[in-house]
């Protein structure tokens, strides 16, 4: 198994290495700029688990796990 | 919009247009770019603006002119890329090919924020690709100064082949700048220069299915062909499918087939390339120093989005609002409910006895000040909702509660338009314009209505002083309290089942993405909380008025008319015996209720006891909850005429509580028990009795199909718990 954003721990960083699916989600994932090469930082967690706050290209996103388990990071 | 005309019509540009027509400027850019603060400083329209994703959904339109030349603005709603995932996408795409007016815009403004260009130029990268003029506003440049993010205008003008204007709206610095360059562009014609390349297998591609195009050649062609390309889901196709070939069509599908084939995958490679494009173009015209950027934001969201803290805030906030709606609203709602019957009193007294002074007393006044009673809570409501959403807190109260909204089916988003439905069901479903899926949309309109609203807490709280015991339970709840606390639950209890089942049922479909940006935050602007609170507070009177007004108006005929002149002669007779003031008063009254009994109002009571026996009511009961349709707080006027009192009753009436107490069936059993008092609690809190909120779901959803859904639901439901609790209310003693 791959790890994805969804694995990160708490302020980690790590480089996207793909987008995994070819359907909407993946797409506008992509148009976000969770693009292969990109930096992406898992923030913190919401109190209850989800969803997650992450950092991309300078902003601040919250995405839900099942979102961010698309984002694959090497 | 009007009918789009015939594609090869559409084809007009400049070159058609009639010397006096307006050059028409297209607005776009990605959500909480500042969008809707340009279009106002443009064109000195009040268009509400905030520091929250997908606050402009309502397109507006403005107009102003640059040396004699008229320009109209088109505002197109906020979004982060021109495929559409979803039909209710194409807006922008529809306008910038000349299907959503007659003709395409002279001009496209795009709206870039610095602080955030990556993500912002790949809009713009888009709309290159349409062959239309390109004018780039420069927002947040403040902001990003302040950060220590130092855009190069001039190279980035050059890269992107437009020119590109800093601005500060709020301050009205750059506008006319910007006019000027929304001129130039507009007057020459020309689309901008630079484009996005795609390896030459798309290209290829693209330019054969141009000619596959029955429209004239040109750039709107190139650029159709280029997102008919794209467009995997086929939401494009669909909406030309009166302009293309089916033959263009199956090209389409097919030169995907076949670039996949060769390792192209569509639409990845639109993105891939774009975004190699923007890193490019971002190498020489920005420079974002090392230093960290928003730190102030970072530490608030460390605490303000942190596991205990961050919890802690968002209930203390929220039990805040909440005291604020009742508790701060509560003076300014007894003044002007004392105004409104010191108004009745006064015109009362200059109109002779008759239907005419019971029209514009009961109807009229009784009908206005029955609305304008509610306007301290919505403007309160508004004016913390508003501080919430420029501060940027909003979104971060939806990342909290998503969660919990996720599990019957929502998003954070929906969570705002819940929490104002506790003040008012009409500003919680016009909020529920920020959430983007339609489907999630709906669903919340349709249960935001069994929220506890303010016009539900006058009749809780007569029936609770007069029928629920003044004891506690387990050594230290009042059971007063507990009661009202449970009407409150009633609601929240079931709206999720509601929300649940819908989706599982009618609204079913695919979840649609989270994905919520969390702005920076920022001081909120007094200036925009003020207009806001006064635009909110306007329109709810002017929805909520006519109707609410209109209806009272009806029920007023109905339990008017028709008049019984034997009763009243009786009643003459009976006057002229006696000379004692109180007496006097005493037989109007029991005139005023005989009268009921008789009106329309009255008979239609008698004719439902039947079906309201069940739930422990008598007649009296049924008609005043008839009377409470179009707004629930009529039960209270109401059942103070039919008990004789008058109508001038309120909540808070020892007389109409004792009279309610001493109420019995005609076998000297008393009707109200507390079993009783439950099921019509129990029935105002499930019950759809609100004109103004079904008129503004038809408005909101364009259909009237939402509002009758939710007006045959939350009755039924109503009736069955009311018979419910009676049943096993009286049952087990109450
Ligand atoms: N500092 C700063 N704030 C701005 C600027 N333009 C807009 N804002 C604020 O940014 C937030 C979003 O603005 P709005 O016009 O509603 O954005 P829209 O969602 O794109 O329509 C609001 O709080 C505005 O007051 C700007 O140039 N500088
Ligand atoms: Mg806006």
């Amino acid at each position: 198994m791959s790890r994805t954003l969804a694995d990160l721990a708490p302020d980690e960083e790590a480089t996207i290495t793909a987008v995994a699916g070819s359907d909407g989600l993946s797409h506008r994932l992509a148009e976000l700029g969770f693009t292969r090469g990109a930096t992406v930082r898992f923030v913190r967690t919401a109190p209850l688990g989800d969803p997650i706050q992450v950092r991309i290209r300078g902003f601040e996103l919250a995405v839900r796990n099942s979102e961010a388990r698309r984002v694959v990071v090497g | 919009m009007s009918a789009a005309p015939s594609p090869l019509a559409r084809e007009a540009s400049s070159e058609h247009r009639a010397a006096d027509d307006p050059f028409v400027v297209a607005v776009i850019g990605n959500p909480n770019t500042g969008k809707t603060t340009l279009f106002n400083a443009l064109t000195g329209l009040k268009q509400r603006t905030g520091n929250y994703a997908g606050v402009t959904v309502d397109s507006a339109i403005g107009n102003f002119e640059v040396d004699g030349d008229a320009f109209l603005l088109v505002d197109l709603p906020g979004s982060y890329s021109l495929s559409p995932r979803a039909p209710d996408e194409l807006v922008a795409v529809r306008a910038l090919i000349g299907r959503a007016a007659a003709s395409r815009p002279d001009v496209v403004l795009c709206i870039l924020d610095a602080t955030n260009l990556d993500r912002n130029l790949y809009l713009l990268s888009q709309l290159l690709d349409s062959g239309l003029p390109v004018v780039v506003a420069l927002t947040m440049v403040d902001v990003a100064k302040r950060e220590g993010i130092r855009v190069d205008y001039r190279a980035l003008a050059a890269n992107l082949g437009a020119p590109v204007v800093p601005i500060h709206a709020a301050k009205r610095q750059g506008i006319s700048q910007l006019r000027s360059a929304l001129r130039s562009q507009a007057a020459a014609a020309r689309g901008a220069a630079v484009r996005v390349s795609f390896p030459a297998e798309v290209e290829t591609a693209v330019g054969e299915l141009a000619q596959r195009i029955s429209s004239a050649p040109g750039p709107r062609r190139d650029f159709i062909a280029l997102r008919l390309l794209l467009d995997v889901d086929g939401f494009l196709a669909r909406e030309l499918a009166d302009e293309l070939p089916a033959e263009a069509i199956t090209y389409a599908a097919e030169a995907r087939r076949r670039l996949a084939q060769q390792d192209i995958a569509v639409p990845g490679i639109e993105i891939d390339r774009r975004y190699a494009w923007i890193d490019s173009v971002l190498e020489d015209s920005l420079a974002s120093g090392d230093g960290a950027r928003f730190v102030w934001t970072r530490r608030i969201d460390a605490i303000v989005t942190h596991k205990l803290w961050g919890t802690l805030i968002f209930l203390v906030g929220m039990a805040l609002v909440f005291q604020a709606i009742f508790t701060w609203a509560a003076p300014f709602m007894d003044l002007i409910d004392g105004a409104f019957g010191a108004l009745g009193d006064a015109v009362g007294a200059t109109l002779p006895e008759g239907a005419l002074r019971s029209l514009v007393v009961d109807g009229v006044i009784g009908g206005a000040g029955a609305v304008v009673v509610f306007v301290p809570q919505i403007a309160i409501l508004f004016a913390l909702i508003t501080f919430m959403e420029d501060s940027g807190y909003l979104a971060r109260a939806a990342f909290l509660m998503d969660r919990v909204m996720a599990s019957f089916g929502l998003s954070g988003r929906s969570f705002i338009p819940m929490l104002s439905s506790f003040a008012c069901a009409v500003p919680g479903i016009m909020s529920a314009r920020v959430i983007e899926s339609r489907r999630d949309r709906l669903v919340t309109i349709m249960i935001a209505p069994l929220m506890s609203c303010s016009a539900r807490l006058p009749v809780y709280v007569l029936f609770i002083a007069a029928f629920i015991p003044a004891r506690t339970v387990a050594g230290f709840i009042g059971l007063q309290g507990l009661t009202l606390f449970s009407m409150y639950m009633v609601g929240l209890v079931v709206a999720p089942l509601v929300a649940l089942l819908l989706k599982r049922t009618t609204l079913r479909g695919p979840q649609v993405p989270f994905l919520m940006e969390l702005p920076p935050y920022k001081v909120p602007s007094w200036r925009v909380v003020l207009f806001r609170v006064y635009d909110r507070s306007l329109a709810f009177v002017r929805r909520a008025g006519t109707i609410i007004l209109a209806t009272a108006i009806l029920i007023w005929a109905l339990s008017y008319f028709p008049r019984q002149p034997e009763v009243a002669a009786r009643y003459d007779a009976l006057r002229a015996g006696v000379t004692s003031e109180s007496a006097l008063v005493d037989l109007d009254r029991a005139e005023a209720a005989e009268q009921l009994r008789g009106s329309f109002l009255g008979r239609a009571g008698i004719a439902i006891e039947p079906l309201v026996e069940p739930l422990g009511w008598d007649w009296r009961i049924g008609m005043a909850t008839l009377a409470s349709f179009p707004a629930r707080e009529i039960i209270i006027a109401a059942l103070g005429t039919i008990y004789s009192l008058g109508d001038g009753q309120d909540e808070g009436s020892v007389e109409l509580r004792t009279t309610l107490q001493a109420a019995t069936w005609p076998d000297g059993r008393p009707i109200y028990t507390p079993a009783v008092a439950l099921s019509v609690m129990v029935f105002f809190a499930l019950c759809s009795q609100c004109a103004a909120t079904l008129a503004t779901m038809r408005r909101e959803t364009g259909s009237w199909g939402p509002p009758i859904a939710t007006f045959v639901y939350m009755t039924s439901l109503a009736y069955v718990a009311a018979l419910l609790v009676y049943q096993v209310g009286s049952r087990i003693g109450w």
